[in-house]
């Protein structure tokens, strides 16, 4: 990520944390990473594919964590819901997600942490609901768990350090008019914040 | 046919036994007039109620007119026969090889007995004694139904009824034939003119086998008192239960589930010698109070001591926070086991599933039982009522899977929302001059929605499409449960597409397509 030039070069901690980054970015390639499979409706959306071990982040769209986790899911690896007690698992089930392997666990408190690791320890991939303030330092010692246990964890909401960041910079339906016809298909346009740069891609969800 | 003479039974018999066993449960009053219903009939009822007039079979609006102060209660099969058991237990001790015949109603052979006791009215006798806690009747003859209904024409006085052997037809032969439990069959010979069981016995018995086929004549066979029936002993099953009595009692959760511990190793290793796996517990938890919480508790493999003692101290946890009073008595019984063999890992072990509810076995202990939950389809037209949590462990509650397995027509069309709000959020629906959409009594919208207006934002945003109005209207004869609403579809310029519920004037977000 390259210095933005609008920001102050007195604001030391935001320096610094960029600098981190890109340390991380820099060091964090390593030949035992391997891809989790990916729907066709969003392949291509991450470079690199998704991987075990890592940490994404996405910002506005919670059916593009489904659509994420869909393909592992199908292919039998168990998921975890961390802190969403409004996910539609109806919705869930149309994508290909496997219920039965489905873990919820809407509330859990002030031990976010606790439970996060609790559950990346046995859960293939886990979409959490970023905690209300993250440290630094208690992001990395999970990203650290995450890579020991090779399991994917995906935050919807900020995330310090993640892999990659998605975010919904547009959105648009079809099949609704006005007063008549029900919502078809969805085109996302799904910004990619990644260590290989920035990338643009126009997915379309069908119903 | 005296070499086919049904052998000498015992049947002992204890009157109203669902009542008696419900009262057992701690939950009814001991002398009110009780009646227990099931599908808005009575099934049993006290003698108390009897006086006033109640009985089987009938409606259970007319058993409260005809006794206003009757307790009403739903009939639990499984509370008669769990209560049964400690009497089955107790009448073995006595007299060997008991067949239940219903809970209420246990036959046994007579011969022994009577030779053990020196005479069959001394083992009545020893019985009745050994039951002395309950009303028990018992009724001595030749095959079982003879000794049946001797055990049914039993008074409190004279608690037990012999019929002397070879006696049993010129028993039967004056009862009404009501005693045979074959509504049909009963009405039929009624109509005929046969109003005794002497009546029907006199018939020949292939002219009956000609006319009423082979269920009617065996039901000739037991009214000439040859009830081919034989007593099938059942084979006492282990005590496998453990119980620990708290003296003084306990007011702690954690006290109390340490106070249990060694009980659990107790109850798994007694569950494990018998060559078996418990794959559900029911644990009763007795307060000094009195009060007493009973729960089934189920297992995706089999349970474990450790697991047994975290099921306890979650059962306490669930009565609400601190203890509402000391516990006095903890039991913890096996409700459902499977042979070990089926259990067995296999050679390269079950390593991951072990894993995986290892891990949320602990988040279970972190956060509580209901923290960590599967979801199954349910069924129903709000979006929330189509999602069912279960907690990790226990098995799908069975109406649910039942309801998902509707039609449901006139649901959402797909693709379905990606969240639902578990509570619906307020919102606004404005129309082009700033007041409220409404929809009237034909289902027709006021004004084209423009506006939308959400609680948690300040400001609006456009309306660019919509469609609507979807009316749900259901259960308008359940004033508690019915609904009236519209949905509606609308998408804003921001692209963010909502399904929105008009109910009673006001608008609610019920889902987002997010």
């Amino acid at each position: 990520m390259l210095l933005s030039a609008a920001a102050p070069l007195t604001d030391a901690p935001s320096v610094r944390d960029q600098l981190q980054d890109r340390i991380r970015s820099m060091q964090a390639t390593r030949l035992d990473e391997r891809a989790l499979p990916m729907l066709p409706a969003v392949a291509g959306l991450i470079p690199g594919g998704l991987r075990q071990g890592s940490v994404y982040s996405i910002t506005g769209s919670t059916t593009l964590a489904m659509a994420l986790i869909a393909a592992p899911s199908a292919q039998g690896a168990w998921c975890g819901v961390l802190g969403l007690p409004d996910f539609g698992t109806e919705a869930a089930a149309h994508w290909g997600i496997d219920l039965d392997r489905l873990v919820l666990v809407a509330d859990p408190g002030r031990r976010w942490m606790t439970v996060a690791a609790a559950m990346t320890d046995v859960l293939s991939v886990v979409v959490a609901h970023s905690p209300e303030r993250t440290s630094p330092a208690d992001a990395s010692r999970l990203a650290a768990r995450l890579r020991q246990r090779g399991s994917t964890l995906i935050v919807l909401g900020d995330w310090p350090g993640a892999d990659a960041r998605l975010r919904v910079v547009g959105s648009g339906w079809s099949g609704l008019g006005h007063g008549y016809g029900h919502l078809t298909h969805r085109l996302l346009e799904v910004q990619a914040d990644s260590r290989v740069g920035v990338h643009r891609k126009q997915l379309e969800l069908a119903g | 046919m005296a070499d086919t003479n049904p052998p000498r039974v015992m049947v002992l018999w204890i009157p109203d036994w669902p009542v008696v066993a419900a009262r057992e449960s701690g939950l009814l009053p001991a002398t009110a007039p009780i009646a227990l219903v099931a599908r808005g009939a009575v099934t049993a009822c006290s003698a108390e109620a009897r006086d006033e007039g109640v009985q089987r079979g009938l409606r259970v609006r007319e058993a409260q007119s005809r006794c206003p102060q009757l307790v009403v209660q739903p009939h639990d099969p499984a509370v008669d026969a769990r209560a049964f058991d400690p009497v089955v237990a107790t009448i073995e001790e006595r007299v060997p090889g008991v067949e239940v015949l219903r809970p209420g109603l246990a036959v046994m052979r007579a011969r022994g007995a009577a030779r053990y006791y020196r005479g069959e009215a001394r083992a009545a006798e020893e019985l009745v004694q050994a039951l002395g806690a309950y009303d028990a009747r018992l009724g001595i003859a030749d095959g079982v139904f003879a000794a049946e209904q001797a055990a049914y024409r039993t008074g409190v006085q004279q608690r037990s009824l012999t019929v002397p052997a070879g006696a049993s037809a010129q028993f039967l032969a004056p009862l009404p034939i009501d005693a045979l439990d074959d509504p049909a069959l009963v009405a039929l010979l009624k109509r005929l003119g046969a109003h005794s069981l002497g009546d029907f016995a006199a018939l020949g018995a292939a002219d009956v086998l000609a006319r009423f086929g082979a269920s009617g004549e065996l039901a000739h066979a037991r009214a000439a008192g040859h009830d081919p029936r034989m007593v099938t002993a059942r084979t006492p099953p282990r005590e496998l239960d453990r119980v620990v009595e708290f003296e003084p009692p306990l007011d702690q959760v954690d006290t109390v589930a340490f106070g249990y511990r060694t009980a659990a190793d107790d109850f798994i290793a007694g569950i494990t010698e018998a060559g078996l796996v418990c794959t559900a517990i029911r644990v009763t938890i007795a307060a000094e109070s009195g009060a007493v919480t009973e729960r089934e508790w189920a297992h995706p493999r089999h349970f474990t001591a450790a697991e047994v003692v975290d099921r306890i101290r979650w059962q306490l946890q669930g009565s609400g926070g601190a203890l509402a009073s000391p516990i006095a008595r903890v039991q913890v019984s096996p409700e459902r086991v499977d042979a070990i063999s089926h259990h067995e890992a296999g050679l390269w072990g079950h390593a991951p599933d072990e894993r995986i509810h290892h891990g949320l076995s602990r988040i279970q202990s972190m956060l509580g039982h209901e923290a960590v939950a599967t979801a199954v389809a349910g069924g129903g037209r709000m979006l929330a009522e189509r999602r069912v949590l279960v907690p990790w462990g226990d098995a799908p509650p069975a109406h649910a899977v039942q309801l998902a397995g509707r039609p449901w027509p006139g649901r959402l069309p797909d693709p379905p929302p990606a969240t639902v709000f578990e509570q619906p959020r307020p919102m606004l629906v404005l129309d082009a001059s700033g007041s409220t959409v409404t929809v009237d009594d034909r289902g027709v919208v006021s004004a084209d929605p423009v506006w939308l207006c959400r609680e948690s934002e300040a400001g609006r945003s456009r309306i660019t499409s919509w469609a609507g109005p979807w009316p749900v209207h259901q259960r308008w004869w359940d004033a508690a449960r019915r609904r009236r609403a519209h949905r509606f579809q609308v998408v804003d310029e921001r692209g963010e597409a909502w399904l929105v519920l008009l109910e009673h004037g006001s608008w609610w977000a019920e889902a987002r397509y997010d």
